[in-house]
């Protein structure tokens, strides 16, 4: 038992927080986020030059064939450095899909292009009245003859601005909350009868509400099983949602260092506000959170690596508590920081909004901990 | 003990009700909430106020109160709250005017009341700099003698709405060789005096409210000091415990919990309603069970006010708990609108979007940290609570 980084984590973890410290100050952050797409495609190179848009792709589709922990030590690092480069839309969502989907030709090629930088992809899981169940959808596919026909919206699309492909959740059979009959297809960003409405998230990325109107789709771009892209679905969420809470792990550290650097400098009354004991305890608990997330964070990244039975329970746990920590941390971050803590110019509430952003995707502490409730039964 | 309503009370609280159904219009409403037209907005609507003599329910009658009963008083809040009327613009009306009315001259009196009854300047708060926030005695801020000037060199910061301001109040130091609170003055200053600049600060929830006023040789006569020099902390510390209490605004809160329901009853989760949701029960539950005690908290506070007690330390209590169930309310929005509260809308419409609050829920949310922040923060108000009332 341990719980120590190999050496090639160890260094990912460096290259990350090298990239951060060099290229990814807070003013180029601004800069970044406030380009066309919503990044900065000369990062999105120098990602796959480094290739970390190759690191949870299995070797046999040229990827690094990283584990759990490979992407744990990213996305921590990441999420200090608020990075808003879309790898969770494109490498993790997208590129998870076709990777789980199995590596016949399409996928080997899709994936080439992931790796090297040449592919933007999006999934549209989301639509207006679906709120976090992933099963509820009512945008339909019509088989006719080879082709099928795809009509209706999905929204708060990942990266749906600048993706290149998209691949949607569609209903081929069943009712509206049924997990059978639901497939995936992917589609090109610019087909015909496909319009995005782009708009800007909280955390300062892109995402776009997608309709669809007699969008046509040859058999061939149907993604995994016909009717049976939910457990597809559910593998690459869990995935995601264990990557997105290390990023919040991440962020909820440099939160605490921040606000704990500040008391240390900000004087009032003629001392460090950092001495009053009231501010004092109050530190210490954004601390203990942050520990305690950062403890479910390893119990769920040991226990998927190992395909643990728990592996379910332990990912819903770290789930709720990166929603409740967030709140707790990123509220006192502010409320420490006073006036300044209300600044658009201090990086501060940017990380609480992606905070905040990061507890609502694939389900909220509330929602979380309402399926972590019914698994206690069992 | 007795909290019934009398029929007269009743008949009053149908009066404001019908007003504000009457006055308060949809146009208006939605003019008020547009950036644009936010200030023209809300001077038409005080001035619609002021013409009806409901400004300044607690000014004395002479200068344009109502003399109404508490009674009134808190059935004509709910009322506003309940119709969704947003409070008045508070630095005229409800903070140097009272100053005004209890320290100034007569000749202050008489130029500045009525202007500030009927919105004809727009006031703004020049207390904080940025070494003075909490520890506001420590302030800098010079005024020095020149003739029957003063001469004010120095910066304030987090000024709400200086970008609309006719006149900002302040506290300026007088004297600096005595420390803290003892050399303070009170200045009511023009804005368009020269040397004043102001500074926009961009805040967290995409508003422009805060604002940085900079004192460059500014001349300010004499004539506009609020009584003695020297004595503008005694001045000012009235007013704090004046903003704490309004700061509380339990009757919006309720309000805004009742939106909520409404919200929780329409949200599908699951083929479900969200308010059938056992979690999300409770959470209404306990938001509504401290609103509860607030409500009647304030009508401890404002009754001991009748008497002429107040308002004293217990207004950091409504304060503290107060702000606290805002956020509560604020979070439970957010979670309302689950993704929708990321989504920055923008030139979009609601249409476009898939939901209307979700961008409301954030601004609110990000703006709303700021209560347990300003006037007083609430670990300053715990201070004061422990010192002042536990005698600790
Ligand atoms: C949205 C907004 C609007 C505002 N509008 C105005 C305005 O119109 N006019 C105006 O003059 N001012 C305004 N303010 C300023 C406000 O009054 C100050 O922000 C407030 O007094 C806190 O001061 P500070 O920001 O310097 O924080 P600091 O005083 O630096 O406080 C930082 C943190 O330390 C805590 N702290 C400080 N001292 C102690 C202590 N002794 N014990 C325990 N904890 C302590 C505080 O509670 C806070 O959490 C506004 C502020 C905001 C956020």
């Amino acid at each position: 038992m341990n719980f120590n980084l190999s050496e090639e984590q160890a260094m990912i973890k460096d290259s990350v927080a090298r990239f951060v410290a060099d290229d990814y100050n807070f003013d180029q952050r601004r800069q970044n986020v406030a380009m066309d797409k919503g990044f900065n495609p000369d990062n999105w190179q120098t990602f796959a030059a480094l290739g970390w848009l190759s690191i949870p792709f299995p070797e046999a589709l040229g990827g690094f064939g990283g584990n759990a922990v490979d992407t744990m030590v990213i996305m921590e690092e990441f999420g200090k450095g608020l990075v808003a480069e879309p790898y969770v839309a494109t490498v993790l969502l997208f590129g998870g899909l076709l990777a789980h989907s199995g590596d016949g030709e399409l996928q080997q090629q899709l994936i080439a292009k992931i790796i090297d930088g040449s592919l933007q992809g999006s999934f549209a899981y989301l639509e207006r009245q679906s709120r976090f169940e992933l099963s509820d959808v009512k945008t339909s596919a019509v088989a006719e003859g080879d082709n099928y026909r795809l009509n209706g919206e999905k929204t708060v699309v990942f990266n749906g601005s600048a993706a290149d492909k998209i691949i949607i959740s569609v209903r081929t059979s069943g009712e509206q909350y049924d997990e059978n009959g639901i497939s995936l297809f992917i589609v090109d960003a610019d087909a015909d009868g496909l319009n995005h409405t782009d708009y800007r998230l909280m955390d300062g990325q892109r995402a776009a509400n997608i309709s669809l109107n007699n969008v046509v789709v040859s058999k061939l771009q149907l993604i995994g099983e016909l009717d049976q892209g939910f457990s597809l679905i559910q593998s690459v969420v869990t995935e995601t949602t264990r990557a997105i809470c290390a990023e919040a792990v991440g962020i909820m550290q440099k939160l605490t260092e921040t606000t704990v650097e500040y008391s240390k400098t900000r004087e009032q009354f003629g001392t460090a506000i950092g001495k009053f004991q009231a501010l004092q305890h109050r530190m210490v608990d954004m601390f203990i959170a942050g520990e305690q997330t950062r403890s479910l964070l390893y119990r769920a990244v040991c226990s998927a690596n190992a395909n643990s039975d728990d592996s379910e329970k332990d990912l819903l746990a770290l789930k709720v508590m990166v929603g409740r920590a967030g709140t707790l941390i990123g509220g006192e971050a502010i409320q420490l920081h006073g006036g300044m803590g209300m600044t658009d110019e201090l990086d501060v509430g940017h990380y609480v909004k992606r905070l905040m952003m990061i507890n609502t995707t694939f389900g909220d502490a509330d929602y979380n901990q309402a399926r972590f409730s019914k698994l206690l039964n069992r | 003990m007795d909290t019934n309503f009398s029929p007269e009370d009743l008949a009053f609280r149908d009066q404001v009700r019908t007003f504000f159904q009457d006055e308060f219009t949809a146009e208006l409403a939605a003019r008020i909430s547009t950036t644009a037209s936010h200030k023209t907005g809300i001077v038409e609507w005080q001035k619609i106020l002021a013409k009806k003599g409901w400004i300044a329910p607690n000014w004395p009658v002479e200068h344009g109160g109502t003399g109404w009963s508490i009674t009134q008083d808190y059935l004509f809040e709910r009322e506003r709250a309940a119709a969704g009327v947003p409070d008045v613009v508070p630095f005229g009306l409800k903070m140097v005017g009272q100053v005004i009315i209890a320290f100034g001259s007569e000749a202050q009196k008489q130029l500045f009341l009525p202007r500030i009854y009927n919105s004809d300047d727009w006031w703004c708060q020049g207390y904080s700099e940025p070494g003075a926030g909490s520890d506001l005695a420590a302030l800098k801020t010079r005024a020095e003698r020149d003739g029957d000037d003063y001469i004010v060199n120095g910066a304030k910061i987090w000024t709400s709405y200086a970008q609309y301001a006719d006149w900002i109040f302040c506290l300026v130091r007088t004297d600096p060789t005595s420390n803290k609170q003892s050399g303070i003055s009170f200045l009511l200053i023009e804005m368009k005096t020269p040397g004043i600049t102001v500074n926009k600060i961009d805040s967290i929830d995409e508003k422009h409210t805060l604002n940085e006023v900079v004192f460059d040789n500014v001349h300010v006569p004499m004539a506009n000091r609020i009584g003695e020099e020297n004595k503008g902390w005694t001045y000012a510390k009235v007013l704090l415990a004046h903003e704490r209490t309004a700061i509380a605004e339990i009757a919006k809160s309720g309000h805004y919990l009742a939106e909520l329901k409404a919200i929780a009853k329409e949200e599908i989760s699951g083929g479900k309603a969200l308010m059938e949701d056992t979690l999300i029960q409770r959470r209404f539950a306990n938001i509504e069970i401290e609103l509860m005690a607030l409500e009647f908290t304030e009508l401890r506070v404002l009754s001991s006010f009748a008497e002429g007690k107040g308002p004293g330390p217990e207004s950091s209590l409504l304060k503290i708990k107060g702000t606290e169930v805002q956020q509560a309310i604020q979070q439970l929005r957010m979670d309302l609108a689950g993704y929708y509260s990321g989504v920055v809308t923008g030139e979009l419409s609601n249409e476009q979007i898939g939901h209307g609050f979700g961008d409301r829920a954030r601004r609110e949310f990000m703006y709303g940290r700021a209560a347990t922040i300003y006037g007083g923060s609430n670990e300053v108000q715990k201070n004061i609570t422990a010192k002042a009332v536990l005698g600790l």
